[in-house]
């Protein structure tokens, strides 16, 4: 159980973050990559009409988890009247209230949609065999007549509706005439094919929705036919009798009545507009999170204030260029001036830039060295000693920053930003190195804690890294498990490949 | 020689690398609490008296900066003798001085420092300079050994020493450490010091070591480091192998000098011996330490059994 202790840890975190990470993406859309854009829809529905005198009565069908869209965001603008949604069969709909009002009435829906790769629509059960609808002759046999020949010619529920509408569309067969005049509109068309379909047992239903374009005004809603399969409503197109929805297209409500139903007042008139709008990916996730009630969204940082987003942007890297220090140390063999002091100075290095921060670490470093060489001959106690180097540096940093002000290199400014006191320890213990193992042990560490830092700092301001940490940030439970398998490394240094050369060709022992 | 030797090969020695240094021996065989006992030589030196261990005499402590008011008094009438911090590593902070002029001393490098230098380096050592972790320190004076004239044409001034690996209680390899000019008096590898390895069954010293380079001779004067026998091998290994009851720790490394007139002394202990004893000797650690597992999980052995059986191993040349 020891043994197999440590490998458990490492696959449960290895497992919970991957999980967590994969439902993120997969089923609330979380981005991978940084700066993605998704596709939203924003729908207005404008309802217009005259108040007849007394308390008024609109009600308005809305979207309800329409097929291959969520819903993101909606808002009702309607001053001075009560509202109230609700569920009316398969249809969502609001109820504007309102006592006394005079003259014409406006009041609009806004709803913003996105585009869903998968419909994570929840199907209702199969609503069970239509009844036949009670008919008067000839419709009862042209009915029966025209079942039997489409029945000949379809395989099962779906293609039968499809041959059906195709049938109704061509209009060659006089018992289909009997039913549908010469011009009938798809709608017409729609409710012939449901009570046809209907004679067939089938579970047929009218369906509304918009084919939403980028700044569409006046858009009409169009009509749809869904057939039951028994697992899930199929979408007919009533113009070709094809199967499924086109792209874009937005379902607002079913059944056969108008979307707008009025109470006290007349004149109704209903109109959808529709935008495009491009929102950021995590935005429209979160959103989406929101609207599945997702535990994840519990924990998100960007819940938190935007500032202090901003400050874990950068706290979230520093696991990450921790464990380069690990790599580096324990499986290169890089030897650094402190364990996590390369960190630091990468931090400070997102403010310098890579060119700058490298010089002006090398300067100051260097210029410190020197000063603390004179300080040895003083020959003070090592605290005074310490806080002496601290001083010196702080007035090193001024001194540079001024000169590259008055020579117009803005990136002396960025200087203030390095760790001092880092900088201050940086200096005394390589002064320390340097005394006792030599300057080229000094001068070798001082480039190895340089070098492990500028790998730590690329790392760190990888835009896909820092974009993947900060929106997964369970990814660092994966940092932490590779951490952790790194502590269980016994394994060679790449440096003792060096170091060990001289035993090559050997026997063993 | 190639410039670089493959992990299949360094595996095949049975070498140690650093990472299964800690992990497999440092942190699985030294129990934290044990640490202090050797890092603080002053406890080291204590335990060490208590159980007859021979170790360099102790002249003075100097625990404060007010007390370094103290040092010409204890080194009064002293012509030479050693500073050192009491939780010194590395060898880092040792200051040898072997003999006076006037009112100077003079280092193991011949060069002369004065008492004033001598307080600030004992100041430094208060300080913490030298100690692990930057402690505040006790400074410790104590004799200096007068190095047995057996590695007298090996080493440049300074103090040869004896490093002796203990795994388990059981002498896993050894080997002298030289001081070269280089490494000013000290018997550090890393300053620059030469290492011979030494056959644990004989005692006799083989090929050296510089600077993870293998040298015959010693570059300072030139004689060959092999062949030396070490007097009294058996009684050393002893007195290595008895360090494990003393400080508990299963990876030890025990450092002797041989005194011209008082025989072995343990001049310190190390809870974290390196690992350039490898180098020295021209093979790895892991060989014996599968010997030693293998032996002491039948039964324990007291230090000369110990001692008896890995020198009736012999298993490098």
């Amino acid at each position: 159980m020891r043994r197999l202790h440590l490998p458990l840890l490492i696959l449960f975190l290895t497992a919970l973050s991957l999980g967590v990470f994969y439902h993120k993406v997969w089923n609330l859309g979380f981005p991978v990559l940084p700066a993605q854009t998704t596709d939203n829809w924003t729908v207005e529905a404008r309802v217009a009409f005259e108040p007849t005198g007394g308390a008024l009565t609109a009600r308005l069908f809305l979207p309800h988890e329409p097929p291959g869209f969520a819903l993101l965001d909606e808002h009702f603008v309607s001053r001075g009247y009560g509202l109230a949604t609700g569920m009316d069969g398969a249809n969502r709909e609001a109820t504007w209230t309102t006592r006394s009002p005079s003259g014409r009435q406006v009041v609009y829906y806004r709803a913003t949609v996105y585009q869903l790769q998968r419909s994570l629509r929840t199907q209702p059960d199969y609503p069970g065999p239509a009844d036949v609808p009670d008919l008067d002759e000839p419709y009862r046999s042209a009915a029966e007549t025209i079942v039997e020949q489409v029945r000949a010619r379809s395989a099962d529920i779906t293609s039968f509706a499809t041959v059906l509408v195709r049938d109704l569309l061509s209009g060659a067969d006089e018992n289909v005439r009997l039913f549908q005049p010469g011009n009938a509109s798809d709608r017409d068309r729609v409710a012939v094919a449901i009570e046809l379909l209907a004679g067939a047992r089938i579970p047929a239903r009218m369906a509304h929705g918009l084919q939403l374009t980028d700044r569409g005004r006046d858009l009409q809603p169009r009509t749809w036919l869904e057939v039951h399969n028994t697992r899930e409503w199929v979408a007919i197109n009533p113009n070709d009798g094809s199967v499924g929805y086109p792209d874009h297209f937005l379902v607002w409500w079913y059944g056969d009545e108008d979307p707008i139903e009025l109470n006290r007042a007349g004149n109704a008139q209903v109109s959808f507009a529709v935008s495009r709008n491009f929102q950021d990916a995590v935005d429209t996730a979160q959103q989406r999170a929101k609207l599945l009630n997702s535990r994840v969204m519990d924990f998100s940082l960007f819940g938190l204030p935007v500032q202090t987003q901003n400050m874990y942007r950068v706290l979230l890297m520093v696991p990450v260029g921790a464990m380069i220090i690990v790599l580096l140390r324990n499986v290169v063999g890089v030897q650094t001036f402190g364990t996590f002091m390369p960190v630091l100075i990468a931090l400070s290095f997102r403010e310098t830039e890579l060119l700058g921060g490298v010089i002006l670490f090398t300067l100051i470093v260097s210029l410190g060295l020197a000063i603390r060489f004179y300080l040895e001959h003083l020959k003070l106690l090592l605290v005074p000693r310490l806080a002496a180097v601290v001083s010196i540096v702080v007035m090193l940093m001024l001194t540079l920053s001024i000169l590259s002000h008055r020579l117009g290199i803005e990136h002396g400014l960025a200087i203030a930003l390095f760790p001092m006191v880092i900088l201050a320890m940086t200096i005394e213990r390589m002064s320390i190195v340097w005394e006792e193992h030599g300057a080229g042990d000094a001068i070798r560490q001082g480039i190895g804690s340089l070098m492990v830092a500028v790998a730590g700092y690329l790392l760190m301001i990888n835009p896909y890294i820092e974009h993947l940490i900060f929106v997964f940030p369970e990814l660092l439970l994966i940092v932490l498990a590779a951490t952790l398998l790194l502590g269980r490394y016994t394994g060679y240094r790449l440096s003792e490949l060096l170091r060990f050369r001289v035993l090559a060709g050997r026997s063993g022992p | 020689m190639k410039w670089f030797i493959t992990p299949g090969e360094l595996r095949r020695q049975g070498v140690v690398g650093m990472n299964r240094r800690n992990t497999q021996m440092i942190a699985a065989l030294n129990p934290r609490s044990r640490y202090p006992l050797v890092d603080d030589k002053l406890q080291t030196k204590a335990v060490a008296l208590g159980a007859g261990i021979s170790v360099p005499e102790l002249y003075g402590v100097i625990e404060t900066n007010h007390d370094v008011r103290h040092l010409p008094a204890i080194v009064a009438g002293r012509e030479d003798f050693v500073i050192k911090p009491a939780h010194g590593s590395g060898g880092n902070g040792i200051l040898v001085l072997t003999g006076r002029v006037g009112e100077q001393f003079r280092k193991a490098s011949g060069l002369l420092v004065d008492l004033d230098g001598l307080k600030h380096h004992v100041s430094n050592i208060l300080s913490g300079m030298y100690s692990l972790g930057g402690q505040p320190d006790r400074a410790m004076i104590e004799y200096r050994v007068l190095f047995d004239p057996l590695f007298e044409q090996v080493s440049f001034q300074g103090v040869p020493d004896i490093r002796t690996v203990v795994y388990k209680g059981y002498p896993a390899m050894a080997m002298v450490r030289l001081p070269t000019r280089a490494s000013d008096g000290k018997a550090n590898l890393h300053q620059g010091a030469v290492g011979a390895g030494i056959d644990i069954a004989t005692g006799v010293t083989g090929h050296g070591v510089l600077l993870n380079d293998i040298v015959d001779r010693h570059p300072d004067t030139g004689a060959p480091l092999g062949g030396i026998a070490i007097p009294g091998w058996g009684r050393l290994l002893e007195l290595a192998a008895g360090c494990y009851e003393l400080t508990g720790l299963g990876y030890l490394g025990v450092d002797v000098v041989l005194d011209r007139d008082r025989g072995p002394l343990i001049l310190e202990l190390n809870a974290r011996p390196g690992l350039a004893v490898q180098i020295a000797n021209g093979t790895g650690l892991l060989g014996s330490v599968e010997r030693i597992d293998a032996r002491a999980a039948q039964s324990a052995l007291s230090p000369a059994e110990r001692v008896a059986f890995v020198r009736g191993l012999a298993w490098h040349q």
